[in-house]
């Protein structure tokens, strides 16, 4: 124990100042009304969906979690079920295997709701493209919001991204 | 020339690994194959193709690992009816294999006790095949439902848990069906194949230099080992393009820096998972560190795209190599100091040891492989096994266990971690002087070559087959993963849910590896 709180003290605080939105990232008009951006802006709950990505996305997702970023902070947290999310965090280009599965999940996340969509994949498709086995970009599949590129996008981006959907255009 | 261990004649493939190509028919597939596993040689990987715009049929491809290298078996199969013996019954990793194989090629193994789909969900109905040469890859049918047949475990008290493919984390999709009584698993059967993208029909559309960017996207967290085993087929199948000797250094100093970058978040995670988030929240300190040090140097905080055929994309400085020598040299240290307090953190242990247990005898017959199948005694590395550049000077050390648990997954991640460090601390310190890249050797239609590299899950192949004008004719892409997923439904038996994420993290297996 005392080797542990030793480790702890001398690690000290690693996180850094939080990034700002990049407005450039949106790709639809802000579809929700101001009050409600206002309680997202400090309680927002993320469902993140891999809907066919290399894995790479999820790594810097992940990433967003340490210490350095500490995405929680913002009041921003993943959560379990899309029944409780406010928005959907979408990597990947959707596979046809998983396109129920998304628009279920994305039916299943309750109004008022954002998707963000990251990587190149989900902003184009990527490499893989449209093929009988990909509907290519998220955007081909459920509505999206902000799209994120990058191969992978690094955790700033992310949150630059999750950051812009949230915040109001007026 | 003979390939001995069989009493066969196998041509050498050129390339850096040993390998050898044979074709043999049908009717010599089982007892070629009886005859190899009596030899404890491996299956590393099984697939099909198309041969009919060659003026043949189909054809059944398996890859074998012997002592002398690896041997890659072609049997040609008729155009009317392909089908074969299947070989499930002597190596079990074969029947998701063989599955696949009928999934995307349409090839059949015969007197397979399973004959149910794999990969295919309903993207394209039965009876079409995606890797047939006369499929196009625009190609799209109106979505269908999977319909497929689970099976059903029926007792008192016994009731399932569905599991997927959205999870609770932020993980691959992929579906778990756990039967329970109580809070024990009695049984899981997996369902893959959700990440299906069509990857080996896109190589047909690429040149084998377009290729390289492809393969390192199959699975992100193996960019390098993907990327580095695609770079080697293709140095093969252009009849033996030599990368010069400091490009295979930097490719060892990469793909250690991957295995590094990999165990250090997956340990913190299996800190977390025990609830010993101090875990999470240092060793993805310490991995965030060495992802900006990947940045600074290689301009990719995951190394995608540095290993291209010929060589590498980008060369290290001398500055850049004294920074990274004393940036490992910290990581050792902060690593030492952490394992000690996870080795002596009795929650932790309590958790990590005897769960998730697959034992030597098990994980022989179901050919585990990667650091898991090292964590369960089998003793192979490639880096061991075949001393290619630049491992051979090195005396790369084996990290092994039998427990088979997670503690012992742990403890050889552990040992992997401090090995790869040094193995990089030497590479750069007798880092060869020269070019980082050559040109390709034109490749010849028809030629074939290897990759087959020890990425930080395990062996990672990729079998490669020149088409005309510089073209992909077959890429086959294998993940260690193929060999691992179906031990771990033997893994989890016994143990209770609650430690199933713990179970699977300590494996942390790869589904868009595996569903290409």
């Amino acid at each position: 124990m005392y080797q542990l709180l030793k480790q702890i003290a001398k690690t000290g605080i690693k996180t850094e100042e939080a990034p700002l939105a990049d407005e450039t990232l949106r790709v639809l008009q802000q579809r929700l009304q101001e009050g409600i951006l206002k309680h997202l802006g400090r309680a927002l709950a993320i469902r993140h969906v891999d809907a066919g990505s290399c894995n790479g996305c999820e790594l810097e997702i992940h990433a967003t979690n340490s210490p350095y970023y500490n995405l929680e902070r913002l009041g921003i947290k993943f959560v379990a079920s899309p029944r409780h999310a406010d928005m959907l965090l979408v990597t990947g280009p959707v596979s046809r295997h998983m396109e129920t599965a998304l628009k279920r999940t994305y039916e299943a996340t309750p109004d008022p709701k954002l998707v963000v969509a990251i990587g190149d994949c989900g902003c184009d498709g990527g490499i893989f493209g449209e093929s009988y086995a990909s509907c290519g970009r998220v955007a081909n599949v459920i509505p999206v919001d902000v799209a994120v590129p990058g191969c992978p996008p690094t955790p700033l981006a992310i949150m630059q991204g999750i950051l812009a959907a949230i915040k109001s255009q007026s | 020339m003979a390939f001995e261990e069989l009493g066969i004649n196998a041509a050498p493939l050129p390339g850096a690994m040993p390998a050898f190509h044979a074709r043999i028919d049908a009717s010599e597939l089982h007892a070629m194959c009886e005859k190899a596993r009596s030899q404890k040689a491996r299956l590393v990987t099984l697939w099909g193709s198309d041969e009919t715009t060659r003026g043949g049929g189909y054809a059944l491809h398996l890859a074998l690992a012997f002592p002398s290298g690896l041997l890659w078996l072609s049997v040609p199969l008729d155009r009317g009816h392909p089908h074969y013996p299947g070989i499930a019954n002597i190596y079990p990793s074969a029947d998701r294999m063989q599955r696949a194989a009928y999934d995307l090629v349409g090839i059949h193994a015969q007197e397979n006790p399973d004959h149910r789909k794999w990969l295919r969900h309903g993207a394209w109905p039965g009876g079409v095949f995606p890797l047939r040469k006369d499929f196009d890859i625009a190609n799209c049918f109106p979505p269908a439902e999977d319909h497929y047949p689970f099976i059903k475990v029926e007792g008192e008290g016994v009731h399932e848990i569905p599991v997927g493919p959205v999870h609770a984390g932020t993980i691959e999709p992929g579906h778990f069906r756990f039967t329970v009584v109580g809070e024990k698993i009695l049984r899981l059967e997996e369902r893959f194949g959700y990440k299906h993208k069509g990857i080996e029909k896109r190589f047909e559309t690429m040149t084998l230099e377009e290729g390289a960017r492809l393969a390192g996207r199959i699975s992100g967290d193996s960019t390098v080992a993907y990327a580095w085993a695609y770079a080697m087929a293709v140095e093969g199948a252009t009849g033996g393009t030599e990368p010069p000797r400091r490009a295979l250094a930097l490719r060892g100093i990469l793909l250690e820096l991957e295995r590094v970058a990999n165990h250090l978040g997956d340990i913190g995670y299996l800190g977390n998972d025990v609830a010993l988030s101090f875990g999470f929240f240092q060793f993805w300190r310490l991995k965030e560190d060495l992802l900006r040090l990947n940045s600074q140097l290689f301009g990719h905080r995951y190394l995608m795209d540095m290993i291209v055929p010929g060589g590498v994309a980008r060369d290290l400085s001398k500055r850049e190599a004294d920074l990274l020598l004393d940036r490992l040299e910290k990581v050792r240290g902060e690593v030492a100091t952490l394992k000690s307090i996870y080795d002596e953190h009795a929650g932790a242990q309590d958790r990590f040891i005897m769960t998730g247990q697959v034992l030597p005898e098990l994980a022989e017959k179901m050919g585990l492989t990667g650091f898991a199948g090292r964590a369960s005694g089998i003793r192979h590395d490639l880096r061991v096994d075949y001393s290619i550049p630049p491992y051979q000077q090195l005396k790369v050390q084996l990290a092994s266990h039998t427990r088979g648990d997670v503690a012992a997954r742990v403890s050889v991640r552990f040992d992997e971690l401090a090995e790869s460090i040094r193995l990089i601390q030497a590479l750069v310190q007798q880092l060869p002087s020269g070019d980082i890249r050559v040109p390709l050797v034109d490749a010849v239609s028809g030629r074939c070559g290897v990759g087959w590299v020890e990425g930080w899950r395990g062996e990672i192949l990729i079998a490669l087959e020149a088409g005309e004008n510089h073209r992909i004719h077959r890429c086959h892409a294998h993940d260690p993963s193929w060999q691992n997923w179906p031990a771990l439904q033997h893994a989890v038996i016994g143990n209770i849910v609650p430690d199933f994420p713990l179970i699977n993290k300590s494996f942390n297996l790869s589904y868009s590896g595996h569903d290409l």
